[in-house]
């Protein structure tokens, strides 16, 4: 089959590499009609990610049909549309059975888990094509995907809509719904939004739809600050204003009640500390993030706010503010997905009418053209707000 | 049971995470003691293990377990190019439900001891599973080999046949992100 494969920093490929294979009873194997790239694969494009062997399939939103079932999948049968989750878990372990999905004990094998485990003292888990860290599955930028634990984690999708309005059901729509939720909004809030990529657009559907009272949003794009507008958001340009003082006179004085970094490691940015994060940045694997915006939301929100951040970390940050943190006495709220928990309740949301899920798209490639659509979505950011890809 | 030098820390089993001790229990050259919680009963897990020819489907090594008696048993390790290692095990110890525990004997090709202890989690979380590996590497080729297969050292193995035990106990399969050919023994069982 033909398939996003990785090859080195800003090097990516769609080759042809064998067809995935049902290797586990729960197995599934999906022949894949949609997927996108997500901001965080640009991570791994950039080579920023540790773990990544030469020919590894990318990709970890997409949906598609069911082609074969292993024996021990009751759920599903063959010819099922399914939207599947980013976080591959198996339903059946402590974290699981919590609603924490995002943090499943089984799903990364063995031999891939020690890494993790070394880097952040428990193992990571296992999810689709992003690097061997999470398990080193293969990922859906591709014709075909092998989709363990198929009996917990893909949605069914009723007939009669679009492929393009279900989608991001598998990253970004819970992942921005989970943001809102992890900023602990309370009616009529005011909320600051870092980012308005898809997972910041998304994060300002779900505060208004979660009755925040005002939403205020962060970038310097003038396309996607007016998709943020579109959407409700009021917003601030960071190359017109500075954002601590416009926040500040905006909220005449309090601050908002709680800031969501929708931007995460590889923030932009000239202040002085993110010269120096992005310096040290290019010389260490696994070394420093880059966390300008982290340490902007920190100093921004009101005394007693949340802190909420989907954005993506994957190291260390030199020079965090414990003492802002510790001082305004504030809830840092953070984490991968949870997507299995969110589904059924967003699926509805999109069934009613009640969300957009597809303003943000600004391109539809075959999925031969992926390559170009990585180089634009990372260079091209202002018109690229959103790429699906469609395999052949 | 009084110590000679008493220690002020409440933990009560001899483990790697005590700063001083640079080994575990037993003379044995590498050793390694590993816990995991398991969420299925202690009787399951405990009889999964004592009947040692389950041991293949999710030790990375053990491709072939053949009982000979009540107590012993003769187990194949897989090792790079083909070269098999064989050791005859023992039990040594059987509670019921609670602990087993085996040694290599006389003649097998690496001198290896193993315990395994089952315990109900005072909380509901399940079952806490402490393992423990030790082997001596017989010095020359065969030691090499025989380290290589044991994936190097014991606190790898003990760490990665822990964690597949606890995948297919709690799910029913072994986690792979292998194709077919390469995946570990236990995904072609069914």
């Amino acid at each position: 089959m033909r398939a996003l494969t990785w090859h080195g920093k800003h090097n990516v490929q769609v080759d042809t590499v064998p067809d995935p294979q049902i290797v586990n009873p729960r197995d599934a194997i999906i022949k894949i009609t949609a997927t996108a790239i997500c901001g965080s694969d640009l991570h791994l494009y950039d080579s920023m990610i540790p773990g990544m062997s030469n020919g590894d399939i990318l990709g970890h939103e997409f949906m598609g049909v069911v082609e074969e079932v292993g024996p021990a999948n009751t759920t599903l049968k063959r010819g099922d549309r399914v939207v599947v989750p980013f976080v591959i878990a198996c339903g059946k372990c402590f974290f699981c059975d919590h609603k924490m999905p995002a943090a499943c004990d089984n799903s990364n094998p063995a031999e891939k888990a020690d890494a993790s485990e070394i880097a952040y003292g428990y193992a990571m888990t296992g999810a689709f094509g992003y690097s061997h860290l999470t398990g080193g599955y293969a990922g859906g930028q591709a014709e075909y995907a092998r989709v363990p634990y198929s009996d917990y984690g893909p949605i069914k999708i009723p007939d009669g809509i679009e492929d393009e309005r279900v989608l991001f059901l598998s990253d970004i729509f819970p992942t921005g719904w989970m943001a809102a939720e992890n900023a602990q909004i309370q009616p009529g809030d005011t909320v600051a939004i870092w980012g308005c990529g898809p997972v910041g657009l998304f994060a300002i559907k779900s505060a208004i739809l979660q009755d925040a009272g005002r939403v205020i949003a962060i970038d310097h794009h003038p396309r996607r600050l007016e998709l943020a507008r579109r959407n409700g958001a009021e917003v601030l340009n960071y190359h017109e204003v500075k954002v601590r003082e416009a926040l500040m006179e905006m909220t005449a004085g309090i601050g908002p009640d709680s800031c969501i970094d929708a931007v995460g490691m590889e923030a932009h940015g000239f202040s002085p500390d993110n010269i120096v994060d992005a310096i040290k940045q290019e010389t260490k694997i696994l070394g420093t993030d880059r966390p300008h915006v982290l340490r902007e939301t920190i100093m921004a929100v009101r005394k007693g706010g949340t802190v909420s951040v989907p954005g993506v970390y994957g190291g260390f940050a030199d020079k965090w503010p414990i003492g802002a943190f510790m001082e305004k006495g504030l809830t840092l709220k953070t984490g991968q997905t949870h997507v299995q928990n969110y589904l059924p309740q967003l699926l509805q949301l999109i069934l009613d009418g009640k969300i957009d899920t597809t303003d943000l798209i600004s391109h539809r490639l075959p999925l031969e053209q992926a390559a170009e659509g990585y180089k634009n979505f990372k260079e091209n950011q202002n018109e690229w707000t959103k790429v699906v890809l469609k395999p052949g | 049971m009084s110590s000679p030098d008493p220690i002020s820390t409440d933990a009560d089993v001899a483990s790697p995470a005590f700063i001083d001790k640079d080994n575990v229990e037993g003379g044995h050259a590498a050793a390694s003691i590993r816990a995991a919680m398991i969420n299925r009963p202690r009787q399951e897990l405990y009889a999964f293990w004592r009947d040692f020819t389950n041991l293949p489907s999710f030790t990375e090594n053990v491709t072939e377990v053949e009982i000979l008696d009540a107590k012993r048993s003769q187990w194949t390790i897989a090792g790079p190019g083909g070269m098999d290692v064989d050791l005859v095990s023992e039990i040594t110890e059987d509670i019921v439900g609670e602990r087993i525990a085996w040694r290599s004997t006389e003649g097998s090709d690496v001198d290896h001891e193993g315990w395994i202890a089952f315990k109900d989690n005072p909380f509901g979380r399940g079952t806490e599973v402490r393992i423990f590996i030790s082997y001596d590497p017989p010095a020359g080729a065969i030691g090499k080999v025989v380290a290589k297969v044991m994936q190097r050292e014991p606190r790898i193995q003990a760490r990665r046949e822990l964690r597949r035990f606890k995948q297919l106990m709690e799910t029913g399969e072994v986690s792979t992100s292998k194709a077919p050919d390469a995946a570990p023994r236990a995904n072609r069982h069914f």
